[in-house]
Order: structure tokens, then C-alpha cells, then sequence
């Protein structure tokens, strides 16, 4: 049996149990929750002073915040700096084609106005930093994380632990997703499970990998139902708990988290008691600089149109190519690379190209290391290629 | 001993696109050994140059985390089952 991680209310001066400050409004729109023994309407009342913060209004915050909103959090708190673009909308259900260009937070604030309007939302117009983590998540009881990049992932976990807040976790990528409530007073946190993150570039993003637009939908709401259990005190979160969803297989596996002992944040001795550099921390400062390495797009269209013999080499996946490909380009994806090296002419002016500009750079390494020496990365990718030379290449 | 690892996605595409393989071996170690030689690509994801566990990856016995028993010389048994997590970051 869980308790509410809410204080306990107020007892004594007339408040005698079951009274509520509840409208008849929100008798009426939450009746289906008051008549469930487990929430009433002390449990509504506790949805309504809970303050929960979601960390992105991206795949997995749009359906949390939703249902969060619709479920009667009073105070529901968003940090997102992006803009509602085009591509978010298979799966960010939260905006909408009406909210193309604006702020996530303006499209978000509207859409939870409309749905509940006892909902008042906090809005953090910001990327979450080590310098004002403990600050915004202090004033919330639960955090819900639904960032998209390893960096925030252990800057939300690691604020959590040391602010005593429980972290309804979730994370997703092309069909699978993971879930948990990372609690340190009550059990294991992120880094009991991963204590350090892959390097960059290991494990692609969802821009680079894709996801299914559905699989946010679920792995968010688990977030939602995970959050609303905290703040009730019913049934048994997933605290101590990892599911992974697979969405192909449609199914759910459950594994024991246990607390690492030697954690370094939430161990028997821990070596990080305050907020550290998390992009050093992932590596993202220490990948090696390209000097000359790389070339724009429209210095790579003018050596073609000079007849300079560059070879264009496209790293991406045969489904990214079937989208769209510069012409007379040569595809090898990056993770075949080191064994079809030996299609290539070692004399040719090889310049690699993917979407954005990042895994070819890797390939630019693996091609270097293999002997090649006259090798460039195209800057910014094919997507850049599409903005300054050919826009009949589409963008994805 | 006979056993079974479950990959996901991400790895399975290493794996000519398997999500479980059959394993041979005595210990965990020796049934990563057993796939890496049979999916080269795979074998760098699972542990490092020194064939130690990598802190963004864990696998789990049955259920339960190997770290907390015994890592990748951990005894298996007939049937086992062995789940491979990755770290994902997707949002
Ligand atoms: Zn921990």
C-alpha cells in the first residue's frame, strides 16, 4: 500500500472529513472519479492541490499533460523552449496543425485551458540547466520526465534524488518504450539502473531513428496514470519496477529494479550531492572538433557543377534514401560501412552525406580510419542541401 | 547450457533482425562470447574491448539484475532467460 507523496491535509479547525472545496462545476465534470471509492472527493481534492511538473511538451508530455489536465491536477507545471513544427505532429497530440509556429508552451497552455479550465498552468519558457533545476522542480510534488536527450535525463533524475521527489519516468525509441517511477526515498533512481549514458551518437535519437507515432500515446499515459497514483496513494506504482513496452510483439515485460548500493548519486556514499555539467557528463563537449572536415552545401554544389570528381556518399538507412537522395549519390549505410569500405576508390574526393549532418561525420571518422584521407562531411546534411541548392528534395 | 537472450529493437538489427537468439554457455560471459561470434556487429554493443559490461546497457537473469549477482560470470542454467536494456532517451 502506497501513501500520497502529498502532505497529509489539514486536520482539526472544522474541516471535518469529506469536506471539499469543490464547485458544483467540478462535482459535475469529475463525478466519474468521486464515485470511485479510491479517489472521492478527498482524492479529487488531492489531484486539485497536487502541483506536477512535465519535463517536455513533446511525445510523452502531450499525453500526459492531457490526461493530467483532464484528471483535475490542479497545478500542472511545463518546461519546453521548442516551437510546434510540422513533424511533431504524428505523434505530439497535443498540438495541432492551428498551432504550427507557436511557442510548445502557448500551443500546450491553450489546449489545457480548453480542456479544464480549473487546470492553472506554470510555464517554464527554458531549457532545464543545472542552474535552474532545483529552483523550478522545488515547488512541485511529482515530476513526470519526457525529455528526448540523455543530457536532461540525468539532470531531471539527479535534481529529483536530491530535491526527495519521486520521477515518473518514461522513454521511448522506434517501437519499444521503457517506464518506471524513480523514487531514491523509496527506491531506485535512474542511475541505480544506467549509471552512465552511451556516448554520443551510439544510440540515435528518435529524429535519426524515427518513432511510432502511437507508442508516445502509451508510454506518456503510463507516465499520467503513474503520476495520478502518486498523488492518491492507491495501488502499486512502479516504483522498484521497469516495464518495457513492445509495440510490434504488443507486449509488456516487468523487471526488478533494485537500488545500487554504490550509486553515485543515491548510494551509501555518494560522490554527486549537488547538480554537475551534464553535457560534459555525456560526452557531448569532449567529441573531437571538425576543422576543416566539413564542407557546405553549396561549396560541394560547385566543385560538382566544376567537374572536380566528388563522390557523394549517403550514410543513411534504404527507407531514409527511398524518402528523398541527392542525385547520382551512393548509398552505404553507416552500420554496414566498415565491410563495404572496399567499394570505394581510395584516389576519390569522397564527401558523406546523411540527414543532419551528424552520422556522417562518423562515417567521415570510420572512412579515415580505414586509409581514406580525402573525405569530407557535408554540413547540415541533405537537409541542408535541400534548403540551399535543390529544394525538389523534400525535407523530412 | 542452453539459453535464450531477448534483444531489443535497436540490437536486434544487428542480429540479422532477431529479436531472441539461442546461446550457449556456461556463464553469461561465455553466451555473449557465443552470440558476438556469430553476429560480430552485435558484440561491440553488448560489452567493451575488455569484455566488461557497459554502464548504459543491463541485462537482466531471469528477471533479475546480473550486476547485483555475480555480472557476466554469472552461472546459467538450462533455459534461462536473458533480457538485454539498453539506455533509450526518446521523448
Ligand atoms: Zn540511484
Amino acid at each position: 500500500m502506497t501513501t500520497s507523496v502529498l502532505a497529509a491535509p489539514p486536520k482539526g479547525q472544522g474541516q471535518g472529513r469529506g469536506r471539499t472545496k469543490l464547485s458544483h462545476d467540478e462535482i459535475l465534470r469529475y463525478s466519474r472519479h468521486l464515485i470511485l471509492p479510491e479517489v472521492g472527493p478527498q482524492g479529487q481534492q488531492r489531484l486539485k492541490d497536487a502541483r506536477v511538473v512535465l519535463i517536455g511538451a513533446g511525445g510523452l508530455g502531450s499525453p500526459a499533460a492531457l490526461y493530467l489536465a483532464a484528471a483535475g491536477v490542479g497545478t500542472i507545471g511545463l518546461v519546453d523552449f521548442d516551437v510546434v513544427e510540422e513533424s511533431n505532429l504524428q505523434r505530439q497530440v497535443i498540438h495541432g496543425t492551428g498551432t504550427l509556429g507557436q511557442s510548445k508552451l502557448d500551443s500546450a497552455s491553450a489546449r489545457i485551458r480548453d480542456l479544464n479550465p480549473h487546470v492553472h498552468v506554470e510555464r517554464f519558457e527554458t531549457r532545464l540547466t543545472s542552474e535552474n533545476a532545483l529552483e523550478i522542480l522545488a515547488d512541485f510534488d511529482v515530476v513526470a520526465d519526457g525529455t528526448d536527450n540523455f543530457p536532461t535525463r540525468y539532470l531531471v533524475n539527479d535534481a529529483c534524488v536530491l530535491l526527495g521527489k519521486p520521477n515518473a519516468y518514461g522513454s521511448i525509441f522506434r517501437f519499444e518504450g521503457q517506464a518506471s517511477v524513480f523514487y531514491a526515498k523509496e527506491g531506485p533512481c535512474y542511475r541505480c539502473l544506467f549509471r552512465e549514458p552511451p556516448p554520443p551518437g551510439l544510440v540515435p535519437s528518435c529524429a535519426e531513428g524515427g518513432v511510432l507515432g502511437v507508442l508516445p500515446g502509451i508510454v506518456g499515459s503510463i507516465q499520467a496514470l503513474e503520476v495520478v497514483k502518486l498523488i492518491l496513494g492507491v495501488g502499486e506504482t512502479l516504483v522498484g519496477r521497469l516495464v518495457l513496452f513492445d509495440a510490434l510483439q504488443l507486449s509488456f515485460r516487468e523487471l526488478a529494479l533494485r537500488k545500487d548500493p554504490g550509486c553515485p548519486v543515491c548510494g551509501n556514499a555518494p560522490t554527486i550531492t549537488e547538480l554537475i555539467d551534464y553535457e560534459a557528463f555525456c560526452g557531448i563537449e569532449a567529441a573531437p572538433t571538425y576543422d576543416g572536415a566539413e564542407v557546405s552545401a553549396p561549396d560541394v554544389a560547385r566543385e560538382i557543377r566544376e567537374g572536380a570528381g566528388v563522390v557523394l556518399l549517403d550514410v543513411r538507412e534504404p527507407q531514409e534514401w527511398d524518402i528523398c537522395h541527392i542525385e547520382g549519390a551512393m548509398l552505404l549505410p553507416l552500420g554496414t560501412l566498415p565491410a563495404t569500405l572496399g567499394a570505394l576508390d581510395d584516389r576519390a574526393k569522397i564527401v558523406t552525406y546523411c540527414h543532419k549532418g551528424v552520422r556522417s561525420l562518423k562515417a567521415l571518422e570510420i572512412l579515415k580510419s580505414a586509409g581514406v584521407s580525402n573525405v569530407r562531411s557535408l554540413r547540415g546534411g541533405i537537409d541542408a542541401w535541400s534548403r540551399a541548392i535543390d529544394p525538389s528534395v523534400p525535407r523530412y | 547450457m542452453a539459453v535464450t537472450l531477448t534483444l531489443p529493437t535497436v540490437l536486434a538489427n544487428l542480429a540479422e533482425g532477431n529479436k531472441t537468439l539461442e546461446a550457449e554457455g556456461h556463464t553469461l560471459g561465455d553466451a555473449i562470447d557465443n552470440v558476438s561470434g556469430r553476429y560480430p556487429q552485435l558484440a561491440s554493443r553488448l560489452r567493451d574491448e575488455d569484455g566488461t559490461p557497459y554502464p548504459f546497457v543491463t541485462f537482466y537473469l531471469n528477471d533479475q539484475d546480473i550486476r547485483l549477482n555475480g555480472g557476466f560470470d554469472v552461472e546459467l542454467h538450462e533455459g534461462d532467460e536473458i533480457t538485454i536494456v539498453p539506455a533509450i532517451a526518446g521523448g
